[in-house]
C-alpha cells in the first residue's frame, strides 16, 4: 500500500470518544490515522495511541499545526469551545474537519442522509448522538409523506452521559430538534433526553414519533424505515429497529395528528467504549462514515486522471 | 409551642407554619386528566384553593413545560397559558411550575417567570441531579425561588439521595424534596431519606416530601417527613394527580391540624373545595386500584399509568403486564415511549402462544 493510498487523520481529543473513534479509523480503508493530541500527558488514549504506532503529542493542537506534515483531515473530540477556537486555523490550512462536539459550526451531516451534500465543506458537525440515531428515521419518513411535526426521545445509559452532555443537556435538545428540521424533513422537531441509571446499563434506545396525513401509504412508510435502518446498520452495525412501525389513527392525546412510532436500539461495537454506549459508538461511527466519505473525493482528487 | 416540639428533628417552615403546603391538582392532576386542562378549569381550582390558604399551587403539563407531546400527551391548552390565568386569579398563593431538564429548556423557565410564575421546580431523576445544574442558576438569576425533585426516590438509598441533593442545594435549590414517584416507599423508608437530606443540607436547604397513594401511604409518610425534618410538603386536593394521586391534601391538612402542626390551610374550605370545586373537573376518582397498586407494588413510575392503560387497550394486552415489566426494565420518569414498545412484545408473545395452542 503506498503512502498516498490513504488519507491521513488527526484525532484532536484523546478521552472516550477520541480512543474509541482511534479503534474504528484503525479499520478503516481509506484513512491512516496518524496524530493523537490531548493535553493530558497521563491520558489513557494518548499511550494506547502510541502504542499502536501513532504520534501523539500531550501539546494541543499548537504541537499538531507546528509539524512539518499536516493531516488531510482532523476529528476533533475536544469541546465546543477549544473546536470554536481551532476551527478557523484548521481552516487556514485547508484541513478538513469533522466536528464530533456541540460546537455546531459547519452544516449538520447525517452520512446516511445528507453526506454527499457536504463533502467539500472545510467544517461539518455530527450533531448529537440522538440526533445521529433518530434523524435518519424521521428522513425515511418525510421521503415519503408531508411530516408536519418529529418528536425523538433517546433513552441512553447513564454511565454512558459524560460531563459534556450533562453540563449542557439544553444543548442536545436544540441542537437534535434543529437536525429533526433541517436534515430530517419535519417541518417542527421536537426532542427529549432521559438518562436511565439501571444496572446493568441499557443500550440505547430511541423512539422517533412522526405526525403524518391520515392517508399517508403506511406500507411505502414501513418500506422506507426498513431501507433506512439497513442505510444506517452499513456504518453502525448495532443500530436496528426493536420493533415493527406502529402506526397510530388520530387521538385526543396525539394532538389529532396520525402517526408513525419507530423504535430503535443501538448497541455499540465495543471498540474501546463498552457496548451500553450506544450513543457514543453512534457518534465516532458516523465520524468514521462522514471521514471515509472525505478521503473518497481527497483521494480522488489526488489521482492523476486516467488517460 | 407546638405538637412539632415532641420531635427533635422537625423544623418549623417559619414563624408563622409550621411547614408549607405545594398543591399540585394543577400539575400532577394534569396526568390524571390527560392533559386536558382548560383556562376554567386553571381559574376555578386556583381560586378554591387560594380562598382556603393553600400557600403554593403547582401549575404545568404532568411532565413539567415543555411535556405537550406525542410521547406525554398534548396539552388541550397551552400551560403557558394556564399559568397566566392562575397568576391573574390567586390573591395569595405563589404559583409554581415544575421543569425536567433534557424535556423542557430554559427559554420554557424564562417564559414562565415572564407570566408571573414565582416558584420554579426543577426535576431529575433521583441519581441524575447534575444535569439540573444551569437551570437552578438560571432560576436564581431570574429571581424565582427554587425547589429541587429528585424523583423515583425509593430507588436509592438515604446515602445516596443525600449525595444528590448536595448537588442540587450547591447549584441554587433552596428545597430539595424526596419524590416517591412510585408511591413506594413505606413509613420510615420515607423519614429515613428525609432525614438524610436533612443531615447532608443543614441550613443550605430545605427539605421536603411529595407523595403518592398506590400503597395508601400519603399522609402518614408526610407526617413522618415532617416529624423527620422536612419543612414542604406536596398534596394534591382530592389525590388529583397521577397513579392512584397524591397525598390528599384536605385529608392531610385535617390531620394535621389534629396533630397541631400549623399549615395555615383552613381544613374545613379545603374540605369543600375538593368535593364542590376539584372534583367536578376530574374525570374520575383517582383510585387505589389493580393498576395503581400494581404501581407502588412493583415501583412504577406513577404517570405510567394512563399510558399504560391506553396501550393495553390498544394492543389487547394487560396493563398490569405492562407495568410489572417496566419495573423490570427499570424505567424512569419520561420513558412512556417504552410502554408501547413492551405492549406490542407483549402482544406478540400473546399471538405467538395463541399459535401453538
Amino acid at each position: 500500500m503506498t503512502a498516498t493510498s490513504k488519507a491521513t487523520a488527526a484525532i484532536v481529543g484523546s478521552g472516550n470518544i477520541g480512543t474509541d473513534l482511534l479503534y474504528k479509523l484503525q479499520r478503516s480503508a481509506s484513512i491512516e490515522p496518524r496524530w493523537m493530541i490531548g493535553v493530558d500527558p497521563a491520558s489513557e488514549g494518548l499511550a494506547r495511541a502510541t502504542a499502536l504506532g501513532l504520534e501523539s503529542s500531550a501539546e494541543g493542537v499548537d504541537w499538531l499545526l507546528a509539524q512539518d506534515e499536516q493531516p488531510d483531515l482532523v476529528f476533533e473530540a475536544t469541546s465546543a469551545y477549544v473546536h470554536r477556537a481551532n476551527a478557523p486555523r484548521y481552516a487556514e490550512r485547508g484541513i478538513q474537519a469533522i466536528d464530533l462536539t456541540p460546537a455546531a459550526l459547519g452544516p449538520a451531516v447525517v452520512p446516511a442522509v445528507n453526506l454527499d451534500e457536504h463533502r467539500e465543506a472545510p467544517n461539518v458537525s455530527l450533531i448529537t448522538c440522538g440526533g445521529q440515531a433518530t434523524i435518519p428515521m424521521v428522513a425515511a419518513v418525510s421521503r415519503v409523506t408531508e411530516v408536519a411535526y418529529a418528536e425523538i426521545v433517546a433513552s441512553v445509559a447513564s454511565p454512558s452521559a459524560g460531563p459534556g452532555t450533562r453540563n449542557n443537556i439544553d444543548e442536545f435538545t436544540r441542537a437534535t430538534s434543529r437536525g429533526i428540521e433541517v436534515i430530517g424533513g419535519a417541518r417542527r422537531g421536537k426532542a427529549i433526553i432521559i438518562l436511565n441509571p439501571a444496572e446493568p446499563p441499557m443500550f440505547m434506545q430511541d423512539t422517533i414519533f412522526c405526525a403524518i396525513p391520515e392517508d399517508a401509504d403506511r406500507d411505502a412508510i414501513a418500506a422506507s424505515i426498513t431501507k433506512m435502518v439497513a442505510d444506517v446498520a452499513s456504518y453502525v452495525p448495532g443500530y436496528r429497529l426493536r420493533a415493527e412501525p406502529q402506526f397510530d389513527d388520530p387521538n385526543p392525546m396525539s394532538g389529532g395528528m396520525a402517526r408513525v412510532a419507530v423504535f430503535i436500539e443501538v448497541e455499540g461495537a465495543g471498540d474501546f467504549l463498552p457496548p451500553y454506549s450506544g450513543n457514543l459508538d453512534i457518534m465516532t461511527a458516523a465520524a468514521t462514515a462522514v471521514g471515509e466519505g472525505f478521503a473518497a473525493r481527497i483521494l480522488a482528487d489526488r489521482t492523476p486522471a486516467a488517460s | 409551642m407546638t405538637a412539632l416540639s415532641a420531635f427533635p428533628a422537625a423544623k418549623a417552615y417559619s414563624a408563622d407554619l409550621d411547614i408549607r403546603i405545594t398543591d399540585s391538582s394543577l400539575r400532577d392532576g394534569s396526568h390524571a386528566k390527560r392533559h386536558q386542562f382548560t383556562v376554567e378549569h386553571v381559574r376555578s381550582i386556583v381560586g378554591a384553593l387560594d380562598d382556603a390558604g393553600v400557600p403554593v399551587i403547582e401549575v404545568t403539563h404532568g411532565d413539567g413545560l415543555g411535556g405537550s407531546s406525542f410521547n406525554y400527551g398534548f396539552s388541550h391548552t397551552p400551560e403557558q397559558e394556564l399559568i397566566k390565568e392562575a397568576v391573574k386569579t390567586a390573591t395569595r398563593a405563589k404559583i409554581a411550575f415544575l421543569m425536567l431538564p433534557g424535556l423542557g429548556i430554559q427559554d420554557d423557565i424564562r417564559e414562565a417567570a415572564g407570566n408571573g410564575a414565582a416558584i420554579c421546580r426543577i426535576a431529575t431523576h433521583c441519581t441524575e441531579a447534575d444535569i439540573s445544574i444551569q437551570h437552578f442558576g438560571l432560576a436564581r438569576e431570574l429571581g424565582l425561588e427554587t425547589v429541587g425533585f429528585l424523583m423515583m426516590s425509593h430507588s436509592q438509598p438515604p446515602e445516596v439521595l443525600a449525595k444528590q441533593a448536595r448537588i442540587m442545594a450547591d447549584a441554587g435549590c433552596q428545597c430539595v424534596y424526596v419524590v416517591d414517584s412510585a408511591g413506594a416507599l413505606i413509613m420510615e423508608q420515607t423519614s429515613d431519606r428525609i432525614a438524610a437530606l436533612v443531615a447532608e443540607l443543614g441550613n443550605d436547604a430545605q427539605v421536603g416530601f411529595h407523595g403518592h397513594e398506590n400503597l395508601g401511604l400519603g399522609v402518614a409518610n408526610s407526617v413522618l417527613a415532617v416529624r423527620a425534618g422536612a419543612q414542604q410538603i406536596d398534596g394534591s386536593t382530592r389525590r388529583f394527580g397521577a397513579g392512584a394521586g397524591n397525598t390528599p391534601v384536605e385529608a392531610f391538612v385535617a390531620v394535621a391540624e389534629k396533630l397541631g402542626i400549623r399549615t395555615g390551610v383552613d381544613t374545613l374550605k379545603i374540605i369543600d373545595a375538593a368535593e364542590d370545586v376539584v372534583r367536578p373537573v376530574m374525570d374520575g376518582e383517582c383510585l387505589l386500584d389493580r393498576l395503581s397498586l400494581t404501581m407502588g407494588y412493583a415501583g412504577v413510575y406513577s404517570s405510567f399509568l394512563k399510558h399504560a392503560d391506553r396501550q393495553a387497550q390498544r394492543y389487547g394486552v394487560s396493563g398490569a403486564e405492562i407495568l410489572i415489566e417496566a419495573g423490570r426494565r427499570k424505567l424512569v420518569g419520561g420513558q412512556e415511549d417504552q410502554l408501547i414498545d413492551i405492549a406490542v412484545s407483549l402482544a406478540e408473545k400473546n399471538s405467538t402462544l395463541a399459535g401453538k395452542n
